[in-house]
């Protein structure tokens, strides 16, 4: 009983601590809308990568970075309706 | 056991990324001068700009082996110089200080904080320093923030303290900047939005109601505690900052800009404290008068007096400048002021010594000189008290119109090639080794470039002669002259003496013998001038110019005759020493006697075989003769005499020797710089008549010969000359070409670059009152030269394109280029011709409107400037022109969703111009282009290129695509339009291929030959990969074809079979998001991906010989496939992570006579160079070498070399080059010990040979 209850206290630090460690109650819209951001964050933080997508839109590096970051706010669209 | 690959590879940078990430002004050095710290790609380097040498020189460069994310510096109350702050991928956080006399990086703080890697919560993407320098923030796109107080413990030392946290879930960071307060408790502003509300709403309503804050965070360093200590909302769009300066009488405060929006706020500000700017539109009939910018680039100035400035840059490239109204430390109101036009930048950085740095997006990175500070210029002023403080009430908007540059002057231009878009080695000039063609750039600022490996040369003299001159001397007259005073030229057996004065004349009565040729001359002892023809010596003593003229006296000479039935073939001489080669084999050697005559010695040498040349090194410094002769026999040996007596007192004994591979044409001996504790040896140079060049190092008290570099420099025999580059003794070597030996300025190693100069026969250095140089003669010109500086081995040639290119297609025979080009959210050239046309109208209309209406409002005043700068315009540049400013200082003009988009014809031989020029109209884009020879029209060139229309990404739409034929004239020099054939899904890859034509459309492959309307489908390869096929190569009958994300697949096309079938039997099994592919031979693929990945992949020997075996491939189509790809899947050979993005690979040599190595160019204008190793034990030595590297020699980023390089997938069968060549600009005693730890019998120098032919023997 004492392991579980470290295994599950280990668990909710490591869900505080690192954003996208998954649970058995992880939804599909919260699995998804991780993975995108971070890519999202990746594209950004990346400087060749920021700046081949900016050529491909012909827009400055800056515009395309803020335009990732507001991308990373609802990136697979609105959450589900919550069944109860 | 140890296994070995089957192939392994070098991986080296022949040119470093050129894309600035960040760039910052500070002073490193500690001198009191500013530098600028630049970081591009993983490398890190300090610029010193001075105005005395007009420009940059680059002080410092290191590569960190890190992923650089941004720059910042601080300076601790009392320091003298600013410390570096870098965050990168490592995870850590690491400052440096540059210490200038060691010439490195002195790590103060590594402070590891979370994973390495580039990650949404770990911290390294926005890095803030307060102002005072009392503490560092880094932050990452979401959540955490973490805070480091630094203290100062003692004289010297700069204590951290461990991280405070300032985390906040769900929140995203948009900036973060240190903020100004003087010496009250350091605060760091952010901009903020916490989508949690959005994250629970099913109804999206929330979404619409999230608030952007500025958030105000204070580091209370009493309570070593930090506070979110206030926030407010701004602006949705926000999202950039910019410090204002703070303290006593100083506001203190952020500006914040978003979208049409900069405003001033302070911490705890009521409403009336903020002040609020619109950002000034363009004013003009292709502007949208309603499009909002955005400040993408900025920076602030803080003149003497507390007085400060801004100047920021919208995403058009106009910079504005803000002032600020100040009153007892309030600010009253802010004022916009347009300033100039830039390209667009992503750092600027303002100097003190009145320079302005921009560091392009893309292009090359600029140097302004600041000439005013836009105070006397005419452009309209808007202040904020005109503009509400809410984004959304209404105003009018400001508008300008932009004007050629006038507070700034472009200074100097560091040549960048970023960004690249393609890029093709190819030899179109005929020249001995091929030239780089590449094509960079975004916009009207793009690029045609050719690269070369040259040194640049500055002509500073050329003149005829009156015949073909075969060689050429200068000297002085005296001992103690420090200028050159004749030049002697060899005619066909005639002499010519010319006196360098004021201007160059021929000088009479020198004493000098004129109807013979001449072999050597010589200033010779204190007062005298030798001079060597086949007949023998002529000495004169003391030639003088009592007069202006050019009439010398002198007082007598004498004449060594020499021995009968026997010609001078060669010389050699210096200051006190001659020494003369006969056609009977014999050496004579004479020394200056004390009256300055020739005393002939006793010895002579006489050898069996015939004598090439003779040399002698200088008189060293101290000495009264040199220790040494070179001889270069016909045996193909180089014997090496003594000339100073031995221990028995005798001299000319014979003390070494070495065997060449060939007869010697040229011998000579300098003294050069290099990495010995004294910083210069003795060098014997050694050329070849079968081009080959040898440089050993002359021991200077045993006269032994060692350390041997050995390069091929062209097919025809070496001359060497003696001269000074740059204030470095080198030598000139000429074969095909003019080489220069010298050492590299940043590794002290040996370098050999040609020059970027035409072809002559004979040199000699020139030293003159004005300039010095080099003297050379070619043919009937009589031409001096200079140096100007040795770091930079690569020579641009560029031809301004119209938009941003996309894909290069070479037509060899014709030497033309096709490019085609295409711009995004750009006005195409009709929508411009339209609405010029339609601004004129609309201006008559409006004067007619003005005549009757009189009471003009707003509006109207508007057009009217309008109408008076257009018609200026139709004054200057003619009705015909469609653009209203310049687009390549100021861009095309912009709307959303568009296209422009044009197909170019290049030629970089002849006229060095665009020659041909194909708009594409109807919001066509073009996206892919192949030259195709189609076996059905009587192998006529066609030029095949993919064409979306109305195309744009993420949703990846368009609404129709096609493939364009254009019949190619000729000569390669003209387009026709032949036929246009419509696609289901644009065509992303085309190519030639067994006389017809292959594209990838979608993710189909099609195989099409010319019809009279169309093109004819003559296979096709249902769903051949599964996203969309970005590129095609092909060998034989095998097709590589590339996916943009399941990396590739090989295809085979059977064609004796109807109909035709293409057969895709082997793909990948790791999805690389391909970019650009090469064959490496018929089983091999070399590829990279958008991650900037290298690798090589090799489908089996046996799928591959089945593939080919059948002729209409029956059994490929009846094997399985596998878990949903092809049958077959190919092996990874290689993997290395380059950090670049490679946009284009060739297997090609890049030298004369020189291997087939792997070329690749990368976005951010890498050049690299992947090379295989040839010998095992070589292999072993560089593998030992990186490993011992990788832990005496860690990176300064924090990052570990090996996790670095395998960054996506483990690094394999790759030797880093980079960290290898970090080996050569170690100390003595670290190389000692790293040499220690190689197994086999490797010497440091043999080691630094081994790093030297890598790159000298392969790339440059």
């Amino acid at each position: 009983m004492a392991d579980k209850l470290r295994a599950q206290q280990q668990l909710e630090s490591l869900q505080a601590r690192y954003i996208g460690t998954g649970n058995s109650d992880t939804t599909k819209f919260e699995w998804t809308s991780n993975i995108a951001r971070d890519s999202l964050s990746s594209y950004i933080g990346h400087p060749p990568m920021l700046q081949y997508m900016s050529i491909g839109l012909g827009q400055s590096r800056e515009r395309t970075r803020v335009q990732f970051l507001e991308r990373m706010i609802q990136p697979v669209g609105k959450p589900p309706e919550t069944q109860n | 056991m140890t296994s070995f690959s089957t192939l392994s590879l070098y991986a080296l940078t022949v040119q470093p990324p050129s894309a600035t990430q960040d760039a910052i002004s500070g002073d490193f050095l500690g001198n009191g001068r500013q530098q600028i710290l630049t970081a591009n790609g993983s490398r890190l380097a300090i610029l010193e700009v001075s105005r005395r040498q007009k420009g940059f020189t680059e002080v410092f460069s290191q590569d960190v082996f890190g992923i650089i994310r941004r720059i910042a510096k601080f300076r601790l109350a009392g320091g003298t110089k600013d410390i570096i702050a870098i965050s990168t991928d490592s995870g850590r956080l690491v400052t440096f200080e540059y210490l200038h006399d060691e010439h490195k990086l002195k790590a103060v703080h590594f402070e590891t904080f979370g994973k390495s890697g580039i990650r949404r919560v770990v911290p390294g993407e926005y890095l803030a320093t307060d102002p005072k320098g009392r503490a560092i923030m880094v932050a990452s796109t979401e959540k955490n923030k973490l805070v480091y107080i630094l203290t100062r413990s003692g004289q010297t030392d700069i204590a951290i303290s461990s991280p405070l946290e300032a985390h906040k879930p769900q929140t995203l960071v948009y900036c973060l900047i240190g903020l100004d307060v003087g010496y009250d408790n350091p605060v760091f502003a952010a901009l903020e939005l916490d989508y949690s509300r959005a994250e629970s709403d099913p109804s999206g309503e929330e979404l619409g109601l999230l608030e952007k804050e500025l958030v105000y965070y204070e580091l209370d360093l009493g309570l070593n505690h930090i506070v979110r200590k206030w926030s407010e909302p701004v602006d949705r769009t926000s999202n950039t900052l910019f410090r204002v300066p703070g303290g006593p009488g100083a506001p203190s405060g952020v500006l914040c800009c978003g979208e049409d929006n900069i405003s001033y706020r302070r911490i705890f500000n009521e409403r009336p404290d903020v002040h609020r700017l619109a950002i000034p539109r363009r004013d003009g009939a292709t502007e949208d008068p309603n499009r909002k910018r955005i400040i993408v680039a900025g920076t602030l100035y803080a003149l003497k007096g507390g007085d400060f400035f801004y100047l920021l840059q919208s995403e058009d490239g106009d910079v504005f400048k803000v002032t600020f109204d100040v009153l007892g430390g309030v600010v009253e109101r802010i004022k916009i002021k347009y300033f100039d036009t830039i390209p667009v930048a992503t750092s600027i950085c303002i100097l003190k010594a009145g320079f302005v740095f921009c560091a392009c997006e893309s292009g090359d990175r600029i140097l302004y000189e600041l000439e005013s500070l836009g105070e006397e210029t005419d452009d309209p002023v808007f202040e904020s008290d005109q503009f509400p403080i809410d984004p959304f009430a209404r105003f009018s908007p400001p508008y300008f119109r932009p004007r050629p540059l006038t507070n700034l002057t472009p200074v100097e231009k560091l040549p960048s090639l970023n960004p690249i878009m393609d890029m093709e080695v190819a030899n179109l000039s005929m020249e001995d080794a091929p030239q780089i063609y590449t094509v960079s750039g975004t916009g009207a600022r793009s690029t045609f470039r050719t690269t070369r490996n040259a040194l640049e040369v500055l002509d500073l003299i050329e003149s005829p002669l009156p015949q073909p001159a075969s060689n050429v001397w200068t000297t002085k007259l005296t001992a103690e002259d420090e200028f050159d005073t004749l030049i002697v030229l060899s005619l066909h057996s005639r002499t010519l003496v010319l006196k360098i004065g004021e201007d160059v004349t021929e000088a009479s009565n020198t004493g000098l013998l004129a109807d013979t040729n001449t072999l050597g001359i010589q200033q010779f002892g204190e007062d005298c001038v030798i001079q060597i023809h086949p007949r023998g010596i002529r000495h004169i003593q003391q030639i003088q110019f009592p007069e202006e003229d050019s009439t010398a006296v002198y007082v007598n000479f004498t004449d060594w005759q020499a021995p009968a039935h026997r010609t001078i073939i060669a010389c050699a001489s210096n200051n006190r020493q001659v020494a003369l080669a006969l056609s009977s084999g014999q050496i004579m050697y004479f020394e200056c006697d004390s009256d300055g005559s020739l005393a002939m010695a006793d010895e002579e040498i006489n050898l069996d075989s015939p004598i090439n040349c003779l040399a002698i090194p200088d008189v060293p410094e101290g000495s009264v003769r040199s220790f040494f002769m070179a001889v270069g026999c016909g045996d193909q040996t180089v014997r090496i005499y003594n000339l100073s007596p031995d221990m028995d007192g005798l001299i000319l004994r014979n003390i070494s020797v070495q065997a060449l591979s060939a007869q010697p044409s040229s011998i000579t001996i300098n003294y050069m710089r290099d990495k010995s504790p004294r910083g210069y040896s003795q060098f014997l140079h050694i050329g070849l008549r079968t081009g080959v060049y040898i440089r050993s190092h002359l021991d200077e008290h045993t006269g032994e010969i060692g350390d041997t570099r050995r390069r091929f420099l062209g097919p025809e025999p070496i001359e060497f000359a003696r001269v000074n580059a740059a204030g470095e003794s080198a030598i000139l070597a000429m074969t095909s070409r003019p080489w220069l030996s010298y050492t590299d300025p940043r590794t002290h190693s040996l370098a050999t670059t040609p020059l970027n100069y035409m072809k002559f026969k004979s040199a000699w250095n020139f030293e003159g009152a004005q300039f010095k140089g080099v003297i050379c003669v070619s043919a009937n010109e009589l031409r001096i030269f200079t140096f100007n500086d040795l770091a930079n081995n690569t020579t641009y040639e560029s031809i301004p394109l119209r938009y941003t290119p996309r894909k290069l297609v070479g037509y060899h025979d014709q030497q033309i280029y096709y490019v085609v080009q295409s711009e995004n959210n750009t006005m195409s050239v009709d929508t411009k011709k339209t609405l010029m046309a339609q601004a004129k109208s609309t201006d008559m209309v409006v004067l007619k409107q003005e005549q009757a209406d009189s009471d003009s409002d707003k509006n109207i005043v508007k057009e009217e400037q309008t109408n008076g700068v257009v018609g200026d315009a139709e004054e200057t540049k003619g009705a015909t022109d469609e653009d209203e400013w310049p687009p390549l200082e100021f861009g095309y003009a912009r709307a959303g969703g568009h296209w422009a988009s044009c197909i170019q014809v290049v030629d970089p031989v002849t006229e060095k111009a665009v020659i041909h020029t194909v708009e594409l109209g109807e919001n066509k884009s073009a996206l892919s282009a192949a030259l195709v020879c189609f076996e059905s029209r009587e192998n006529d060139y066609f030029l095949a290129v993919g064409i979306a229309e109305n195309l744009s990404f993420s949703p990846y739409t368009y609404k129709s695509a096609s493939i364009q034929l254009y019949k190619v004239s000729g000569d390669g020099r003209s387009l026709e339009f032949f036929h246009e054939t419509e696609m289901t899904e644009p065509p992303l890859a085309l190519l030639g291929f067994k006389g017809k034509l292959v594209a990838g459309i979608g993710r189909n492959l099609g195989l099409y030959d010319c019809g009279m309307r169309s093109l004819l489908r003559k296979a096709q390869a249902l769903q051949c990969v599964s996203t969309r096929i970005v590129d095609l190569k092909t060998q034989g009958s095998r097709i590589i074809v590339s996916d943009q994300s399941q990396s590739v697949t090989f295809t085979v096309h059977k064609d004796l079979v109807h109909p035709n079938r293409l057969i895709p039997f082997a793909d990948d099994s790791v999805a690389r998001y391909t970019t650009c592919t090469t064959m490496v031979d018929y089983d091999t693929v070399v590829g990279g991906d958008k991650f900037g990945n290298l690798w090589l992949v090799r489908c089996p020997q046996k799928v591959s010989e089945t593939s080919d075996e059948s002729n209409d491939g029956q059994h490929l189509i009846q094997d399985k496939s596998y878990l949903g790809g092809t049958p077959n899947r190919v092996d990874v050979i290689a993997h290395y992570f380059a950090q670049d993005i490679p946009v284009s690979l060739q297997k090609t040599p890049l030298l004369a006579g020189g291997e087939k190595i792997i070329f690749w160019a990368g976005l951010q204008g890498t050049l690299g160079a992947l090379i295989p190793f040839q010998s095992r034990r070589d292999f072993k030595m560089f593998q030992q070498l990186e490993l011992a590297l990788r832990n005496d020699d860690k990176p300064v980023s924090g990052r570990d070399h090996l996790a670095f390089r395998s960054y996506y997938l483990p690094v394999k069968s790759f030797i880093d080059g980079d960290l290898v060549e970090r080996f050569l600009v170690m100390n003595r005693d670290k190389r000692e010990s790293i040499v220690g730890q190689l197994t086999g019998s490797w010497t440091s120098e043999s080691v630094d040979e081994a790093i030297w032919n890598m790159r000298g023997l392969y790339a440059f």
